[in-house]
């Protein structure tokens, strides 16, 4: 149970409009959301476009805008929005007792094999 | 069962009932033993243990004891007499501190020891505690029973200053009794918004101004630092950020967390509460647990409402009758006198979820409502909650609301009338009487003759007879007055800022100006927005007209920044960033050169190239290194060149009258003090000057926003001109004499170009939209206009001529620049 999810430290680490990341060595870097609605999310910190860091996109209800071509990419389900088609993957993401969590599996899953 | 059949005592229904233990005389335990007597009295022989030493009494009433509108005995739920007239045995002011499961025996704190068949854990939740410095002097408190309502009240009656830190609704509901009973209250909250977990950004921003009409002062985004001792007392509230707050009192309320401790003493499973299953049984068979203390589905609530559903399910399994508790949708309201205040559900948006908003600015009501896949999933109100509980009951029974769609954000009454299914019906209906537009005083007999009159647009009706010239709540009225009268004849208007209003860029300018708009939620709400914190468009526009708007006031807002004016590096297509220092002129010197180049080999950048403004450009810096990129050339005297910005980007110069045998005026001496006038300034779009020395123009200044051409004369100043995508050379704007005039129209031309174009518009489609002569006339037909504008301008530059990259390098915003953490995975770690 202990090891189900990795502690990423408290939410105050993460402003609410913005995002930090996660560089995960030998895999994906995770992109961490704090919306002003006060909802975290968790994502792959690229965007299915043109792989644009998405942390350094504006967050605006739900949604990041790409700040390299403007896609709109879901934070819940990391799928581009409007008429742009793609999809970028998911970390779930708990948030207890004042601080962030990462599902372990999914944030190591993402490791090159 | 350990306990042999004979000695179970009797209880007050036969003779062999089993043996219940309640831990907790809160509103869990004795609801449970009420839901239990309600369906087989005569079950239990029960006992109740409680910590405080009352009776049992209504918590979420503290509120209103706090506030002075409620006694204690008016929140009692359950007297002595309820106790003796059940048979229940009250154990009050004696904790129960620890389990014997394998004996099923509790042993409480007098070493009374109480064996039982059925044990109930109710034991609630403790307030947390912030780790600080000083969270345990004497006069700080939590706001969780009654002895703190009564500490606070002692505090009250000697008058003075309360910090309450924690803006949920706990520490809300406790600044407004401290408030009322005369107290200075001070909440400091650790995020931007209050009661973040129950509103979104637009409510939170309303509640804020309301409190502080009231004359709370509420500080969002303060991160306690510590607590401030005197004389073994506490004095104040220090924040990181170094601010202090007096405090008599301090009320920590920050949160709750569910009391396992018992639990886990006693090897019961516990994860964040008591793990139960729907029919509150824990790990083991013989003990329930119930309330604030339990983990149900993987949630732990904190809200009295879902008590009662597991109570219900608790005691229906208790009585052989499981029925199952599925989990509850929890909706809040604020009990703080006259402050109407609604949540429920999920607010959270996303996919496949709509939001319908309405903002009545004249009456102060936002009224939001989630509707996915034709069921309401979510509503938060302010203003008018009176169609909350109609809202909280569409979203428990899921039903589909695609008949009621149109006229749901409206309220139960229109909905259910069914007229508004065709809101142009509805409109239609109304008498020529009725108003449209409040703010303005407008009559739908008004509106129809107006638009018959001629005005065929949204934006001719609001010209002609100003309906919906204000807050825009009423555009939708205004429209279908439009289709009803003309048809299909309807103009579209001009083009709105994006899909989040009905007004245009130049609307939202002027009623910046008029209604004294501060900040962007303000602007939000005032206007009508009809998303509850914008998009991507609209952020940067907004801040960047209170910028102008208000110089030295408003308060820049990161998160509405376009990456690049965010990292003040331009981002490149790998995610690294580009920088550019300032060469004032395009001058520069070996001590400059020099740490350029250190830059460069420190940093292994990839690539230095020279940018067509006469810059050197530094690629691929990782954003983790800027700022120590920064340091070094803040360290040789540069700062930054703004390459990245909607500001003044370069001066491009020829060298002119010193070198240039063709020179006719000293064009880089001009175009470096053109550059230290105008550098920093934040603009509509970007913003480039050149200055040549003669009419053979070297320094392009046609094609430049604006350009001074030299003549022997004196100067020749144009504008408007692009090199991009559509290129345009420059109008003649005016020509001048002295290089004192050439930086005054400059100076006024820009504020000019500031306070008038719409945002992300260059010089000159904004030339071409408004007309040169429009231009000419602003700047020159009143003698005293360039130096008013030009003075607005310098005002605005006081605030602005700042150098960002020094204020990075000096550590503001580090987290922009740095990883959260990083993850480095054992197994590989290990392989190497």
């Amino acid at each position: 149970m202990i090891g189900e999810w990795l502690d990423i430290g408290p939410v105050g680490q993460v402003a609410p409009g913005t995002a930090r990341t996660l560089p995960v060595r030998g895999g994906d870097e995770i992109a961490i959301f704090h919306t002003l609605e006060g909802r975290f999310y968790a994502l792959v910190n690229k965007c299915p476009h043109k792989a644009g860091p998405l942390s350094q996109g504006i967050v605006h209800g739900s949604v990041v805008t790409c700040p390299l071509h403007n896609w709109n990419i879901s934070l819940k389900t990391g799928e581009a929005l409007g008429d742009d088609k793609g999809c970028v993957p998911t970390i779930p993401l708990k948030v207890d007792a004042g601080r962030i969590y990462l599902r372990r599996e999914a944030v190591l899953g993402r490791q090159a094999a | 069962m350990n306990a042999p059949a004979n000695f179970k005592q009797s209880g007050p229904g036969g003779s062999s009932a089993e043996r219940l233990v309640v831990i907790g005389n809160g509103m869990a335990g004795c609801r449970a033993v009420e839901e239990i007597l309600a369906r087989d009295p005569g079950r239990y022989a029960i006992t109740i243990f409680g910590a405080e030493p009352r009776v049992n009494y209504n918590r979420i009433m503290l509120s209103p004891v706090l506030a002075g509108e409620k006694s204690f005995e008016d929140i009692v739920i359950n007297a002595p007499g309820w106790y003796a007239d059940n048979g229940i045995t009250l154990i009050s002011g004696d904790p129960v501190i620890s389990i014997d499961r394998a004996t099923q025996t509790v042993v409480a704190k007098s070493g009374r020891v109480e064996p039982y068949d059925r044990l109930l854990i109710a034991t609630g939740s403790d307030p947390f505690i912030i780790p600080v410095p000083g969270a345990h002097l004497k006069g700080v408190v939590t706001f969780r029973d009654l002895d703190d309502v009564e500490r606070m009240l002692a505090a009250a009656g000697k008058g003075g200053s309360a910090v309450v830190i924690g803006g949920g609704l706990l520490g809300l509901e406790a600044a407004h009794g401290l408030s009322l009973r005369g107290m200075a209250v001070t909440v400091v909250h650790l995020m931007p918004t209050l009661m973040e977990r129950q509103l979104d950004e637009a409510a939170g921003y309303l509640l804020k101004s309301e409190l502080e009409r009231r004359g709370q002062t509420i500080v969002t985004g303060g991160d306690t630092a510590e607590i401030v001792e005197r004389d073994g007392q506490v004095a104040a509230v220090r924040l990181k950020d170094g601010r202090e707050f007096a405090a008599d009192i301090v009320v920590m309320a920050v949160g709750i967390r569910p009391a396992t401790g018992l639990a886990k003493a006693a090897g019961i499973e516990v994860e964040r509460g008591i793990m139960v299953d729907d029919h509150m049984v824990t790990s083991d068979p013989a003990v329930m647990a119930v309330g604030e203390c339990v983990q149900h589905r993987g949630t732990c609530y904190g809200l009295v409402a879902p008590l009662w559903d597991m109570c219900r399910a608790l005691a229906d399994a208790a009585t052989d009758a499981p029925s199952g508790y599925p989990g509850s949708v929890t909706s809040t309201k604020l009990k703080v006198s006259g402050i109407d205040l609604f949540s429920a559900g999920d607010f959270s948006g996303g996919d496949g979820a709509e939001d319908i908003v309405m903002r009545d600015a004249a009456r102060g009501i936002y009224k939001r409502v989630i509707v996915k896949d034709d069921r309401l999933i979510g509503a938060v109100l302010y203003g008018d909650t009176a169609d909350g509980s109609w809202y909280f009951d569409l979203l428990k029974k899921g039903e589909d609301i695609s008949e009621i769609r149109e006229a749901l954000i409206f309220g139960q009454a229109f909905a259910a009338g069914g007229a508004l299914a065709d809101p142009n019906a509805a409109v239609a209906a109304l008498s020529d009487d009725a108003e449209i537009c409040g703010c303005n005083g407008v009559s739908k007999g008004k509106v129809v003759e107006t638009i018959r009159a001629g005005a065929c647009s949204l934006d001719a009706v609001r010209s002609q007879c100003k309906a919906s010239a204000s807050c825009g709540s009423c555009t939708g009225l205004v429209e279908s007055l439009l289709t009803l009268t003309l048809g299909d004849e309807v103009a579209s208007g001009p083009k709105t800022m994006c899909k989040c209003t009905s007004f245009t860029h130049s609307d939202v300018r002027r009623l910046i100006h008029e209604k004294q708009l501060k900040v962007i939620p303000q602007v939000m709400q005032e206007l009508s927005w009809a998303t509850p914190d914008g998009c991507a468009s609209c952020r940067p526009a907004l801040n960047y007209y209170l910028l102008c708007a208000w110089p030295g006031d408003y308060v820049d807002d990161q998160q509405s920044r376009f990456v690049n004016e965010r990292m003040h590096a331009n981002i490149q297509k790998d995610g690294t960033y580009s920088v550019v220092p300032r060469m004032w002129g395009g001058l520069t010197n070996p001590r400059e050169l020099r740490a350029i180049a250190d830059v460069v080999e420190k940093f292994n950048a990839p690539m230095v190239k020279v940018t067509g403004g006469q810059r050197l450009d530094i690629f691929g810096i990782r954003k983790e290194d800027l700022p120590a990129v920064w340091a070094d050339l803040n360290a040789a005297g540069m700062v930054s060149g703004h390459a990245y910005g909607k500001s003044l980007r370069t001066v491009k110069t020829c060298v002119g009258s010193e070198w240039c045998r063709f020179g006719t005026q000293d064009s880089t001496g001009l175009g470096v003090k053109l550059e230290q006038l105008t550098w920093g300034s934040w603009m509509p779009h970007k913003f480039k000057i050149a200055v040549s020395g003669c009419p053979r123009n070297c320094a392009e200044a046609t094609i430049k926003d604006f350009g001074v051409v030299c003549v022997d004369s004196g100067y020749e100043l144009h504008v408007g001109g692009n090199g991009g995508i559509k290129v345009r050379a420059t109008d003649l704007l005016c020509k001048v004499t002295t290089e004192a005039e050439v930086m005054a129209v400059c100076a006024a031309f820009i504020q000019f170009y500031r306070e008038d174009a719409w945002y992300l518009e260059r010089t000159a489609p904004w030339i071409e939209r408004v007309g040169l002569d429009y231009v000419k006339s602003a700047l020159f037909d009143d003698p005293e206009a360039i130096g008013r504008l030009a003075a607005r301008f310098r005002h605005s530059q006081s605030f602005m001529q700042d150098d960002p990259w020094a204020r990075r390098v000096a550590g503001e915003d580090a987290e922009l620049h740095q990883h959260l953490a990083e993850v480095r995975p054992f197994v590989l770690e290990t392989a190497r």
